[in-house]
């Protein structure tokens, strides 16, 4: 059985974002990039499908330039079996349907029973890319997934709905999003991402699966961005005295009739 | 077009805000809303979407009247936006509306906006704002070919009283066949507000040192409110991961955001720095979270909880 599992780097959380000259990117080079946080979730399911069997191959793949094989490293040295970066440095603008198109065709070339991917990657939150999959390999979608159970070719699942859970079923191969709950992510150890920084990544060009730069102009793609700013940052807030709590809770709720119609 | 979302026989905070974005848009463009009511079970009355300002209310009826998964609703919306040709293509930004809109753009190769707090129209197309990194950049996306898709936040967008035309009528599309079977439904039938649709939210961090989490229950439950959670509190298995405030978990923005023992950790701050009004209780004055807050309280929060609760009821009585 081939899991496959989508990875995206991402800034980290901490890290500080700063527009680049442009206006229209960030600037990249103080980032520190992670694996996605939901896609951490999918290496792990990933492993602990394969820890329960002995039939399972898990292949970590990932779209981008050089830079993005830091991630296919960290899988690594979590254990997968093999990292694929798809090179996408000759692109320019990749909006999700340019995404999804150039995995999908890369999944084409591999047999996959079980791609798993994050439900949401938390840098751009287009929620996307994984329903654009499955939908190019004709898989079925089963999305925000806590729970799942593969018994022969069919795969049992929770999925959190708005409100409570559905379980559901179907048959493999499907895609999978992965949400928080469904499992505790293992992190790596030191030493496994030394060795891991040491193991080759298969880097597979466009033309390999069948695609050309050109097909991923700026021409083609749904959704461009045409400015970036700064959040506005919040006015520094007003300490609200008093010699007691029960003070302060008065005043702040004065404070709020006077200020605001919610009291 | 609009897709609307309804629970326990009423339709969502967001559904109306949808559609009052929607008028502002089809006001500005010389177009019509249509309204889409999926039905699936407990009915709503569709004519309240009139008020907002729908033209059209499309009630589509298929199969049996049950819970209708993300996938089988895609497939109603695909088919109906194929044969309408709708410009724009509204959903909530909820748990259904991004499954839903997610599928129907990868059917139809269409451009899609996720968690959008602003639209305008453009003589050049649609623009629609969007927070990136966590909320602290906001890009503006111009969205190409057609239909236009977004999903907007809920609590961004004025409810207007607009009347539209409101002119229901009743679809019997077939009832697409799934490729993933439901198996078993459980969701909390209470109608139960949503905290992403509450207009005050009041959270706890680790340092409500454990589950009890009554005195924020209290507040939350006496202004109308929801009751929120950090991550540390979700991983702790206090509170359920549906309650997580931060980047990886919901967004809010209510009218008021009541940080109760909450450090205020970048990704806490991912999902509640754009709350109109932010108070902040904790015993640790250099917590990251007053750098944040409109109004901050340092002291011992089952203290002041209890006491701000005293005083709003207080209030109450005499006025």
């Amino acid at each position: 059985m081939n899991i496959v599992v989508l990875l995206k780097q991402v800034p980290d959380t901490e890290s500080v974002i700063e527009l680049s000259d442009s206006g229209m990117a960030i600037d990249a080079e103080e980032i520190k990039w992670v694996v996605n946080p939901y896609d951490e979730y999918s290496l792990e399911e990933a492993l602990l499908i394969r820890e329960s069997r002995d039939d399972v191959k898990v292949i970590a793949i990932t779209a981008g330039n050089e830079e993005a094989d830091h991630s296919l490293k960290t899988a690594f040295a979590l254990g997968v079996d093999e990292g694929i970066r798809i090179d996408t440095s000759e692109i320019t603008d990749l909006d999700p349907l340019g995404t999804a198109t150039i995995l999908a065709a890369a999944l084409a070339k591999e047999r996959s029973d079980l791609v798993l991917a994050g439900l949401r990657a938390v840098d751009d939150d287009h929620y996307q890319v994984p329903a654009m999959v499955a939908e190019q390999l004709g898989f079925p979608l089963i999305s925000s997934v806590n729970k799942q159970e593969i018994t022969g070719d069919t795969i049992t699942c929770n999925q959190t709905i708005d409100g409570g859970y559905v379980r559901v079923e179907a048959n493999l191969p499907v895609v999978l999003t992965t949400q928080k709950g469904i499992n505790e992510p293992r992190y790596p150890n030191m030493r496994a991402m030394m060795k891991a920084r040491k193991r080759p990544v298969t880097i597979v060009s466009l033309s390999e699966i069948g695609l050309t730069a050109d097909q991923f102009t700026s021409d083609g793609t749904r959704l461009k961005i045409v400015s970036m700013a700064y959040a506005p940052e919040r006015k520094p807030g007003q300490v609200i005295e008093g010699d007691t709590a029960a003070a302060k809770a008065e005043e702040l709720v004065r404070l709020l009739k006077e200020k605001t119609d919610l009291i | 077009m609009v897709v609307t979302e309804a629970s326990a026989g009423m339709f969502r905070k967001v559904t109306f805000e949808l559609v009052s974005e929607a008028r502002r848009l089809a006001d500005e463009r010389g177009a019509d809303v249509t309204a889409v009511v999926i039905d699936s079970g407990s009915m709503p009355d569709v004519n309240e979407l009139a008020t907002c300002g729908a033209d059209h209310i499309l009630v589509v009826n298929s199969g049996e009247r049950v819970y209708k998964s993300g996938e089988v609703q895609a497939k109603l919306i695909h088919d109906l936006v194929k044969e309408r040709g709708p410009e724009v293509v509204l959903f909530g930004a909820t748990a259904l509306g991004r499954d839903i809109s997610a599928r129907v753009a990868a059917g139809l190769k269409a451009g899609l906006v996720m968690d959008c707090i602003g639209i305008r129209a453009e003589a050049s197309g649609l623009i629609a704002r969007k927070p990136l990194y966590g909320g602290k950049i906001i890009a503006e996306f111009a969205v190409e070919g057609s239909p236009k898709m977004m999903t907007l936040r809920p609590n961004v967008a004025v409810v207007d009283n607009m009347a539209g035309r409101g002119e229901v009528t009743t679809l019997t599309m077939v009832e697409p066949v799934p490729q993933v079977r439901v198996l078993e439904l459980s969701v909390d039938e209470s109608p139960k507000l949503d905290l992403t649709e509450a207009d005050v939210v009041v959270s706890g961090g680790r340092g409500m040192g454990g589950p009890d989490f009554g005195i924020l229950e209290e507040l939350a439950g006496l202004m109308g409110g929801a009751v929120g959670a950090s991550r540390n509190v979700v991983d702790e298995g206090w509170r359920p991961a549906s309650d997580q405030v931060g980047q990886t978990g919901k967004v809010v923005s209510p009218s008021l955001y009541v940080a109760c023992g909450i450090s205020g950790a970048m990704q806490h701050l991912a999902g509640m720095n754009t709350s109109n009004c932010i108070v902040a209780i904790n015993s640790d004055p250099d917590a990251l979270i007053f750098k944040t807050a409109d109004y901050c309280i340092v002291d011992d929060l089952f203290e002041v909880v209890p006491a701000i609760t005293a005083a709003i009821r207080k209030l109450a009585v005499v006025t």
